[in-house]
Order: C-alpha cells, then structure tokens, then sequence
C-alpha cells in the first residue's frame, strides 16, 4: 500500500526532502535489532509505501513537488540526487516564477485555477506508478501563500478526484512570534478550508520543535535544517512500517488507516458513568491515543497508563480510544523508541491564540485589500472565524 | 531631460552594462520645476517610454516589480518621475511599484524643492505601492560617522580590495571629493539587500511581493523606514564584524535610519528584518526576543515581525541586515516637508515659473497639501492609540 506525497511551497519542500531522507537511512540502517528476514520485510514494506523502482535501481521518491518559485525545488531535487542513494522523479516538479507573496488569497483563487490541471496531472502520474494507493501525505506550512493557498486548494482537488483515499495534512504551525505579519490570517483561512476537505491534520509547532533542539538536544545555533530533521525523526518513528496483528509477521497495510473521525455522542444520550481516580490531575482530554513502539522488549512494555479514563472524554472508553502498534525492528539505531500520536485538548490553546489574533487584525480591518483584491470578500474571513470558533468549542468541552 | 549624467554613465565603468537603446534624454533639463517633468516632459516623452518599457517587459519570463528611483527636490526626477508612476499602474497594473525616493533635506539648495517634493508626494500616496524614503543628510551624517571611526585608526583598520560592486583601493581619498558616490552606494547597499531573498538561496526566502503584502496593512501606509548594518561606504573599509546581535541593535538605532527618524521612539505599525549571510532562525529568534520590550507595536499587530534568511552574505562581509519599518517616525519628515511648503506658498514666491505652464492650476498645489495632511492625519490618528491599553476585541460567540 503506497502513500504519495505532496509538498507544497517552501516549508513543505524542505521538510519533504529530511521526511524522505530519514525513511531512507531507517529503512537501509543494518542493525535493526531483528532477525534478517525481518529487516528485509520491514525495508519492503517502506520502500514500497514511498519509493518507486527505477531501471538503475535508485530508489525514486513517490513525492509531487510544487512551489510557486524555483529556487527551493530546483536545491531540493538536487540536493536528493546527489545524495546518491534515492532521489524525487525527473518530471515530478512543478514550478513558477512568482511566487505567492504569502498571500493566501493569491495561493488558493489565483494559483489555484490556474495551475489545477498541471499539478493534478502530475499527482494523477505518481497514483498510476502505486499498485495500490492508500492515500496522501500533503506537506504545507500555515503562515505562507503557496503551502497554506495552494495547499488547501490541491487537498480540496483530491478530496473531489480520490473520494475514497485518505488525506492526511501535515501543517507546520508558525513561531508565535512572527515569520510573517499576516500568518495569523492565513492560518485560520487555510484551518477552516482543510477542516472541510481532509482526513486528519497532524500538527508540527516550529515553537515546540525549537525547544526540542535547545533544550533536549543542546543545539546552540538551530537552523530551520535542524528543525525539520527533529520533525523528519519523529514522523519516520510513525510512518514505519509496523505490524498489523499483534505477534504477526506481516506489516500493517494501511499506514494511514488511522480513525480519527470520532463523533460525539447526540445530545440526551447518558454519558458513560466512569469513576476516575485522577480527576484532580488536569489532563487534556483525548479523543484517540496512539502509541507506537519499536525496538527491543515492546511486548513486554506497559501501557497502563495510557488506558486511564482520566485521559478521555467522559463519552469514550479507553478501550475505544486507546490503539497501540508494537514492531521490534528498530528505528534509526535507537534501542527503543516510542512515539505518541494524539488526538486532544493539546492544540486548543494554540488554536484560541491564533484565532484570537486574526479576530483583532480582522476587527481593525488591517491588511484585508491585500486579500481582497484577489477576489476573496469580508465574508469568507467571517465564514473561516465561525467554523473555527465552532472547532475552539468542540475541543473545549470534552 | 538633459545629458551630462546619463554621458557620464556611458563612458564610465559600468557603460557595457545599460542598453543604449533604452536611454531617452533631452537637453534642457526641468529646471527643477515639476510642472516641467509632469506635464511638459510627461506629454512629449509618454510614447517613447512606454515603447522602452514594453519592449523591456518582453524580455522577462515573469515580471514582477518595478524599481523607481528618483529624487523629490528637483523636476526631472520628481516631476516625469510621478508622472511615469501613473503610467505605469495603467500599462502594467498587476506588476508592484517600489520607489526609492531622496528627500531633500533641510539645508537643501534648491528653493523650490518643497513644491517639487509636495506635489510629487501627492502621486506617490496614489500611484506607488510602496515607497522607501531616503534623506541626503542621513546619508550623509552615516558617511561622516564612517569617516570618523577609519581615521581615529582604533578599530585597527585595513583597506580590502573590491569588497564592493564599485571599490577602488583609493577610494577613501575620493570620497571627499565626491561625497554623492559614497552616500549613493549606501542606496545601492539598500536595494542590494532588499532583493537578495530573490536573487539567491536561503532557509527562509522572501520576495518583493511579500514585502508589499506583510508590511502595508492600509493602502495609503506605504512608507517604509529602512535601516542597514553594518553601515556601508565606497571605502572599503573593513570595520571589525561586530558581534551578531549587536548588529541586530544597530538596526534599531536612529543612527542608521537612511532618513531622520527614530523608530524606537514611536509606533511600529510593522517590521521586516531581511538577514544575509551565516545567520539561523535561532538567533533571529534571541534578537526579536530581546528587542521586542523596548518597542511599541500597534495594538493589532502586537507581533508584526517578517523575516528572512538569505544564507549568502553580501560582498566583504559576513552577515548583514537590513531592516523595513512601517513606522509613525515618518510623520516629522512630511510634517517638515509641508512647513516649507506654507512658507513659501504663503508668500507665493516662484508660484509662477508652475502656473505658467499648461495643465497647472493653484488647485493642483491646493488637492497637494491635502493629500499629505490626509496621511499626516493618519499617522496621529495611529499615534493617538499609543498609549491605550490593549484590549481583545470580543470574539463571535458559537451555539455549540
């Protein structure tokens, strides 16, 4: 089962390549602390989700690359090659000249249109080369034009063509402290138009990957390179290969078949009555948990504290919200390694903040030309700050 | 509009790097008179420019920008050059106007320069989309600090060959006799810096059109303050590369602002902080955290900081800065600028050497003052709220 990629904008092509990079040197990484047959299954399994087979046996990305400016896909794709042990497609680029000038409305009405049949296309091109496609992994950062426009536009696209596959958003959520004066806007403008069109959105914080590199990994200079490794690291320890039954020997399918669409209980339904011991403990409550661990004594890990009620919302069981995905082949020569993917209360804060802002920089009317002269009105901005407040509540009363 | 300083361009150094055929020149210049570059000049040269420009235009995959550079002061630049603006927004209107414009400063030696530079200003709230204001006597004050700082011979100074687009190892001789060389290179350094992202590869790329969109939040706010470390000459002097944050430091003093104004000391409507050279995100990071107490943003745009990150340095350096401020400190500069207005309009003094020629009228100077106490008018308004506290708008409430 095959993932394509689409990296879209600067953000998106940079991570793209250390994402790449990273699933490659696991997947070739000789001690993998399992038996050979293992390894080998374990580097089938990743080469066929997200490389393709080429004559010369360099192992080819199954990635789209699209930016609104050269520069970065023209260092990206060069940058694969000469590494000289996998590398993007020849023709698997599209790019302009101009740029999106950080302007969501330019990404999204302007780009949009006007390069729709190219870029499908080309994503039409990579489906083909999958025997069976399980989905899509879309790249993009928030706070620019060509990642947050573009990219809400092409996740819209595939929703309309590929109905059936599952589309999963990897969203680069912006320092708080400005990269971009108008991130705020297009944040919320690119928020509300994916909660419409994609699967699941998996957050990064360039803030919270930042403090990972000075604080627990005692970078002195961090540079957006060692930023994007960290981020790289962490979604290689997910997207590995895993297996699919517990005990068994083939790896899981369906890398993305992750079911995040939980819906509350209607209103004037009981709520399960659970007796929680740790309710003086303030958690974020969660939806769905999971873990995934590899390497040395997984079977033996204890996951108890995972499965405490306290964690979830009062409408959930653990058992129904808890999933965990044990391999013993190792990630990147760690002993072990865990990671954990959440669905919870965690990003609500984040959320309120960003939304907050733009409501302030809306009210004062600030920078709106800029969006409308490229056909967007007052009311898309308003339609974006209700359904967003409506997720702000959601998430606030599990 | 007449000839000597485009001749002198064409024998000089750089006389293989301009098309000849894109030149158009007259003979009797404006006589520093606006009306004369606007209507006289405008009229008569309208076609052979747009002919110039499309067939420049041509030649680009993607157009995306113009670059304006003139002066207010006197009548070729000022006049035929607003004239040109206007032009331009009809032919090519998606493509952005970015003006440089050198303001005349207060010991200037052309009379007529505040009409000059007050009806020029009028096109340029309408026509430009963004304008960098420069004053000569900025310039100036920044060359003379230079000046002062190779010839206390402290800093240990060694002259390094052609560390700059027009070096000559006797250049520091030179510049007193041709102090406009030296100060002109500090606006060559500005455009340089500003179109760096574009030009060459970093972590964090920024295009021209990206300033326009992050640092204009209202249309009529387009004047950009800007500041450049370490501080640029024609000698080329190597002043001992200061540590990087300090160069984060200088950018915000009113020292090297390329006009006079004093950021820190007023609002901040928005910033961009354009890096070159070996510099990463983390150290942007400790320098915005640093600064940030001492300066006051408007109160929606509480964080208004754009950056990027260009990783090759400019020549003979290894790190530069330029900083763009869309700042309140521009108001004393216009409000300046329309004093010497009144103080000659009032007594209408050289009023006819304008009224004279066809298509202007009082009117136009009258529509003139307006337009700049409009945008000075704007700025108080912003000032007013400086000291106001800073309260959330209420947010929509949701029926869950």
């Amino acid at each position: 089962m095959s993932i394509v990629t689409v990296q879209l904008g600067q953000c998106g092509n940079q991570i793209g390549f250390e994402v790449f990079d990273a699933l490659y040197t696991d997947s070739h990484c000789p001690q993998g602390l399992c038996s050979k047959r293992e390894n080998e299954a374990y580097q089938a399994s990743c080469k066929e989700r997200f490389f393709s087979e080429e004559e010369n046996g360099v192992p080819v990305a199954r990635a789209v690359l699209v930016d609104m400016e050269p520069k970065v896909t023209s260092q990206t794709l060069s940058k694969a090659t000469q590494s000289g042990r996998w590398k993007y497609g020849q023709h698997s680029c599209f790019c302009q000249k101009q740029g999106s000038g950080n302007n969501w409305a330019y990404g999204y009405s302007v780009h949009g249109p006007r390069h729709e049949e190219s870029i499908m296309n080309l994503i039409q091109k990579e489906v083909e080369k999958c025997d069976s496609l399980s989905g899509f992994f879309i790249i993009m950062s928030m706070a620019g034009g060509t990642g947050s426009g573009l990219g809400a536009f092409v996740t819209q696209n595939l929703q309309d063509q590929y109905s059936n596959s599952l589309k999963m958003n990897q969203i680069i959520w912006p320092y708080g402290t400005g990269e971009v004066i108008v991130q705020n806007y297009n944040s919320i403008l690119t928020l509300s138009h994916l909660y419409r069109s994609s699967d699941a959105l998996l957050v990064h914080e360039n803030d919270a990957l930042h403090k990972i590199c000075a604080k627990l990994m005692n970078i002195k200079q961090i540079s957006f390179s060692d930023i994007n490794q960290v981020l790289a690291h962490q979604l290689g320890s997910v997207f590995q290969p895993t297996y699919s039954v517990e005990g068994s020997c083939h790896y899981r399918r369906n890398p993305l078949g992750i079911d995040w669409q939980v819906r509350p209980p209607l209103p004037g339904l009981p709520t399960l009555g659970k007796a929680s011991l740790n309710r003086g403990l303030h958690f974020n409550m969660s939806i769905a948990n999971l873990v995934i661990l590899r390497g040395k004594d997984v079977h033996s890990a204890d996951l108890g504290g995972f499965k405490d009620s306290a964690l979830y919302t009062s409408w959930l069981e653990p058992i129904n919200a808890f999933n965990a995905w044990k391999t013993h082949r190792a990630f990147s020569k760690y002993e072990k390694s865990a990671a954990l993917v959440s669905n919870s209360q965690f990003l609500l804060k984040p959320l309120d903040t960003i939304v907050g802002k733009a409501w302030n920089m809306f009210a004062s009317k600030a920078y709106i030309h800029q969006y409308t002269k490229f056909g967007m009105e007052e009311e898309d901005f308003l339609d974006s700050f209700t359904l967003l407040e409506q997720v702000v509540a959601s998430y606030c009363n599990l | 509009m007449e000839e000597g300083v485009v001749n002198e361009i064409l024998q000089g150094p750089l006389r293989d790097v301009f098309d000849s055929k894109q030149l158009i020149t007259d003979i009797s210049g404006s006589g520093n008179n606006w009306a004369v570059g606007y209507k006289v000049f405008g009229s008569l040269y309208q076609e052979q420019i747009l002919e110039k420009l499309r067939k420049s235009a041509e030649h680009c995959d993607c157009l995306q920008c113009f670059f304006i550079i003139h002066s207010m002061g006197g009548g070729t630049g000022s006049g035929l050059g607003t004239f040109l603006l206007k032009l331009l927004e009809d032919e090519f209107p998606e493509v952005y106007r970015f003006v440089t414009s050198v303001y005349p400063s207060g010991e200037d030696d052309v009379i007529t320069s505040p009409y000059n530079s007050i009806l020029a200003m009028k096109e340029l709230n309408e026509h430009a989309d963004c304008v960098l204001p420069i004053d000569n006597q900025s310039l100036f004050d920044i060359i003379s600090k230079i000046d002062l700082m190779v010839n206390s011979g402290k800093l240990g100074t060694t002259i390094k060959p052609k560390s700059l687009v027009t070096s000559s190892a006797e250049a520091v001789k030179k510049w007193h006799q041709r102090p406009f060389d030296a100060m002109n290179n500090i606006v060559a350094n500005l455009l340089l810096n500003l179109t760096s992202s574009a030009r060459f590869e970093g972590s964090l790329n920024m295009d021209l059109n990206e300033i326009s969109m992050n640092l204009v939040p209202f249309p009529q706010l387009h004047y950009l303050v800007s500041s450049l470390t370490p501080l640029y000459t024609l000698a080329d002097v190597n002043i001992p590369t200061r540590r990087l944050d300090q160069m984060f430091s200088d950018a915000f003093s009113k020292d090297h602002q390329l006009i006079r104004a004093d950021p820190k000391h007023s609002l901040y409507l928005a910033c961009a902080l354009m890096v070159r050279g070996n510099v990463q995100v983390s150290d942007l990071r400790r320098n915005i955290e640093r600064l940030k107490p001492s300066l006051q943003f408007v109160s929606w745009n509480q964080e208004g900081w754009k950056t990027s990150l260009c990783s090759v340095p400019p020549v003979g350096h290894s790190h530069s800065l330029l900083a763009l401020a869309n700042n309140t400190c521009v108001k004393p500069t216009f409000m300046e600028l329309k004093e010497r207005f009144m103080r000659l309009y009032k007594k209408k003094a050289h009023l006819h050497h304008y009224l004279q020629i066809e298509g202007m009228e009082e009117s136009g100077f009258m529509e003139a003052v307006s337009s700049l106490s409009g945008l000075i008018e704007e700025y108080n308004q912003l000032d007013a709220t400086k000291s106001m506290p800073v309260e959330d708008f209420p947010r929509l409430s949701i029926a869950v």
